[in-house]
């Protein structure tokens, strides 16, 4: 696990860095900021990174995840903090002398040298021999799956294979910390779901710790041993793709991370809120106190429609006002009879609506889990 | 890298701020180095001679850039929305001019229109030695400069407006007016001041065909070098400066409004098929073309024919300098060794600074100095920096004094001369580059001079090669800054043509600039071959 000593965070996430680990991290952050001017990119963050682990830093553009990314590799020199890999102290140190390799969005492959020579790139200034070399470089080569292609240049390959030499380029003269920025976002959707398992076993093989920026969620969700979901220079969670999906911890990584419903809700009890004109019972309102005005928030594939108990809690009844397509599922829109103004998506599937016969226009009771109605701090923004 | 961007603000500030802050300092102080405030220029106000050359200086420019513009318009127009055949030759007649040394159309009209010029009845009494000589030359002279800034804005044209006009069944004169004038206006304002100042600051034209009439620029000449007056030189020099320095400012600010009209999905005009207007526009380029290869084909036939007018037969005795120059083949060979050198070390200079400006890390207020020098020479005149040398170099205070005279001044001189053009075609090339290039060497613990030469060179090699002939074809034909630098073993082939033509030796002029064109295009001509077939081939990894 990872675990992060940033305030915002920390207070946020009393679960993280719960586990008591022995091991020291591999990367270690600790207080990190940096402004361009009058902007403010990343404000007192601090990370800790177990070796061996694929961490995603994940946020909407600006959110400061590639800065933090380029502060650890030394390409920009943070304000203030301390940055340490392998336990080195490298705050102040140019990148050539921090041990990283690293995969830009771009690939940046050199176009006038052939694949194999960019995957030796870096071993050619290491004093290797040239039969070493030429190991390595075949080594590397059928690790990523382009044996065949050695003597080709970049501008003759797929994006996918142009990705891949990247990733081996970087990868060849083993070092401890991987640095991926964005790395499958200049590809098919079809060539990005393919790459992302690939990517994630050879991390995996090599043990190598690696940090990846995106801004897709289900990028972060399907590869991470462990998010980082980051907003406006600062960290707002940490913790395992389950844990930010099922428990998020803010009103904001509720609704960055998956589809959510956000309403404006008082607390008017220790386990019933008041949204517009209906009462729902919670399980998550903890300590707040009467009173408090919160925001409540629910996943459209949380809302049931089906086995409905009589006397189940949260039972509403509504009108489907419109119903899209999206291939797998239907995503509905539901309005409220009890309060025509409260709207509610709701994802239902394929046996669902053909079961059910749902349409436009039609009636339904439904029920909201208490235990799905998640309560965070704070009104509208 | 540090290390590096110190030297090349160094190099820059050194040889080309200074001696322009040289020139400023000069015009405000009199013989003896005091400084006298503006009485210089009262001086120079108030001697009717001299403020004549303002005047007359103004109107040749004008009278030049509104003949020239129209006519690189229409030029310009037909080499990219018609479909007139043989685009290429006709584009490559109108650049021939480009390899010429100004002093090239001046010997050619005075063959043809001059006391024994052959349609000297054309002028039905005038004579070519005077503005109308300068003006006819200035044309020839400018033309491809004009032509080339018109074309880029022709080609510019997003073809997705003309589709949308069409499909709206616009007339169309309101085409014209609604879409091609608007989309190439910048174009044209750029051309105007481009030509403009060209003409105002050349020295070779006025001095070769201008007679009596006096410029400015040859005032600065015989200022300086004909009666030694510095302080009134430098009042010339900037003077000169002035209209340059206000055509300059204009041009950037409109060049940066015409990027902004053109969007990036912009589609690219293809022309369709008019038998008429493409019929007439063949015949203008025909013309105009042909001209042009007159003018040029006039000089180098005169330069081998045995006595003009009278004894046509051809010879070679006009290429035996001997009888002009006490060194016969030294000029040219002078000429060869500067434009070599400044090709050389100035593309490594200018390369590897613009590398350093552009991909450089830390010092950034040093590269930004860096970079606003290596702009201005575009706005300063040759003459203008050729003076701000003399002063600079000769000031008594100054070590460098050494260099005067030197082929190695000659070609340091050229290369701040022509820096701005070069630099702005490699920081293009660089530009062009992934930007991360630095960072992943970094990371795989590479040096950055070790990327510059594996990667970064090699990709840039045609932008390099550009860099290199344009410097070599400019040093080889470039009269106004050097005519003040040269010294006995330095003497230009270009300075040779203007002392042979002032002695009279009109046909050994020619002779010799027939010598310095035939090398250019030579040069140029090598270029291209050498870029098809053994450049193409180190190119391989552009192809898919």
């Amino acid at each position: 696990m990872m675990q992060s000593v940033n305030r915002t965070a920390a207070a946020a996430l009393p679960g993280a860095g719960a586990g008591g680990e022995a091991r020291p991290p591999h990367l270690f952050l600790d207080g990190i900021s940096k402004r361009f001017g009058a902007f403010s990119a990343l404000e007192e963050v601090s990370l800790a990174v177990e070796a061996g682990r694929l961490i995603c830093f994940l946020g909407p553009s600006g959110c400061g995840k590639t800065t933090l990314l380029r502060v650890i590799a030394g390409l920009e020199v943070q304000d203030a903090g301390r940055v340490e890999i392998g336990g080195r102290d490298v705050s102040r140190l140019p990148p050539a002398q921090r041990d990283f390799g690293i995969v830009f969005q771009s690939y940046a492959l050199f176009p006038n040298l052939t694949v194999a020579q960019n995957v030796g790139y870096g071993l050619v200034n290491r004093r290797k021999r040239r039969a070493e070399l030429k190991a390595r470089v075949a080594e590397m080569l059928s690790l990523v799956g382009l044996t065949e292609h050695g003597a080709k240049y970049p501008i003759q390959l797929s994006g996918g294979q142009q990705q891949r030499v990247a990733l081996a380029r970087a990868l060849a003269s083993s070092p401890t910390l991987l640095l991926l920025d964005e790395p499958l976002s200049a590809l098919d959707a079809r060539v990005r779901v393919r790459l992302r398992q690939e990517i994630k076993t050879l991390q995996q093989s090599l043990g190598v710790t690696t940090i990846m920026v995106t801004h897709d969620q289900e990028e972060a969700l399907a590869m991470a041993d462990s998010i980082v979901v980051m907003n406006r220079g600062r960290v707002e969670q940490v913790g395992a793709p389950t844990e930010i999906y099922g428990c998020p911890a803010t009103a904001f990584v509720a609704d960055f991370v998956g589809e959510m419903n956000m309403f404006d809700a008082t607390v008017v009890a220790a386990d019933r809120l008041a949204v517009g004109g209906l009462t729902l019972t919670s399980a998550h309102i903890g300590k707040r106190s009467v009173g408090t005005q919160v925001r409540l928030g629910l996943r459209p594939e949380e809302v049931r429609i089906r086995g409905l108990e009589p006397a189940a809690p949260n039972t509403l009844a509504v009108t489907v006002t419109v119903l899209d397509f999206l291939g797998a599922f239907w995503r509905a829109t539901l309005r409220l009879e009890q309060d025509p103004q409260v709207l509610l998506r709701s994802d239902f599937s394929i046996n669902a609506m053909r079961d059910l016969d749902i349409r436009v226009g039609q009636h339904l009771r439904i029920a909201l889990p208490t235990d799905a109605l998640r309560v965070f701090d704070g009104a509208r923004t | 890298m540090r290390v590096g961007i110190v030297a090349l603000a160094a190099l820059l500030l050194l040889f080309i701020a200074l001696p322009l802050a040289t020139l400023l300092l000069k015009s405000f102080q009199d013989g003896m180095g005091r400084f006298v405030g503006l009485s210089n220029y009262g001086r120079y106000f108030t001697t009717p001679t001299l403020v004549a050359s303002v005047w007359n200086s103004l109107g040749v420019a004008l009278l030049s850039t509104a003949i020239v513009v129209p006519l690189a318009y229409l030029y310009a127009y037909g080499l990219t929305r018609t479909c007139l055949p043989g685009k290429r030759m006709f584009a490559a007649l109108a650049l021939l001019p480009l390899f010429a040394p100004s002093l090239l159309p001046a010997i050619s009209l005075i063959y043809i229109f001059g006391n024994q010029g052959f349609l000297k009845g054309w002028l039905v009494g005038g004579s070519i030695y005077g503005p109308l000589g300068i003006v006819m030359a200035q044309v020839f002279y400018c033309f491809p400069h004009a032509l080339m800034i018109l074309i880029t804005a022709f080609s510019l044209a997003d073809g997705r407006l003309y589709e949308a006009a069409a499909a709206m069944g616009t007339p169309r004169r309101r085409v014209f007016w609604t879409v091609t004038l608007p989309g190439v206006r910048y174009g044209l304002i750029s051309a105007l001041f481009v030509v403009f100042t060209l003409v105002i600051t050349d020295f070779g034209i006025a001095k070769v065909i201008g007679g009596q009439f006096n410029v400015l620029a040859t005032d600065a000449y015989k200022q300086v070098v004909g009666q030694q007056n510095f302080e009134m030189g430098a009042v010339v020099g900037f003077l000169l400066l002035a209209p340059a320095v206000i055509a300059f400012a204009l041009d950037r600010y409109v060049q940066r409004r015409q990027v902004a009209l053109l969007s990036a999905r912009a589609v690219p005009l293809a022309p369709g098929r008019n038998a008429g207007r493409d019929l007439a526009m063949m015949l203008y380029c025909l013309v105009v073309g042909g001209l042009i290869a007159a003018v040029l084909a006039v000089a180098v036939w005169g330069s081998f024919v045995t006595y003009w007018p009278y004894n046509l037969s051809l010879t070679l005795k006009n290429y035996d300098f001997e009888t002009f120059e006490p060194n016969a083949a030294g000029p040219y060979f002078a000429s060869l060794e500067m434009a070599s050198l400044a090709a050389v070390a100035g593309t490594a200079v200018i390369f590897g600074g613009a590398y350093l400006i552009e991909k450089g890390r830390g010092l950034r207020a040093l590269r930004t100095l860096a970079h606003l020098t290596a702009m201005l020479p575009m706005a300063v005149p040759g003459l203008v920096l050729g003076l701000g040398y003399v002063f600079f170099i000769n000031a008594r205070w100054n070590p460098l004094g050494v260099l005067y005279g030197s082929i190695l001044l000659l070609a340091i001189n050229s290369i701040a001369h022509f820096y701005t053009t070069a630099h702005v075609t490699a920081l293009t090339a660089l530009k062009q580059l992934d930007g991360e290039f630095e960072a992943v060497s970094a990371s795989l613990k590479v040096p950055f001079y070790r990327t510059f030469a594996r990667v970064t060179v090699p990709i840039c090699l045609p932008a390099i090669l550009d860099i290199a002939i344009y410097l070599f074809v400019n040093a080889l034909t470039t009269v106004s800054a050097v005519v003040f630098l040269y010294g006995a073993s330095s003497k230009l082939a270009s300075i040779s043509i203007v002392h042979m033509d002032e002695a009279g030796a009109t046909a050994a002029a020619a002779a010799m600039a027939t010598l310095i064109v035939a090398t250019a295009l030579a040069v140029k001509l090598l270029h291209l071959v050498l870029e098809q077939h053994v450049f193409a081939k180190l190119q391989v990894w552009r192809k898919r």
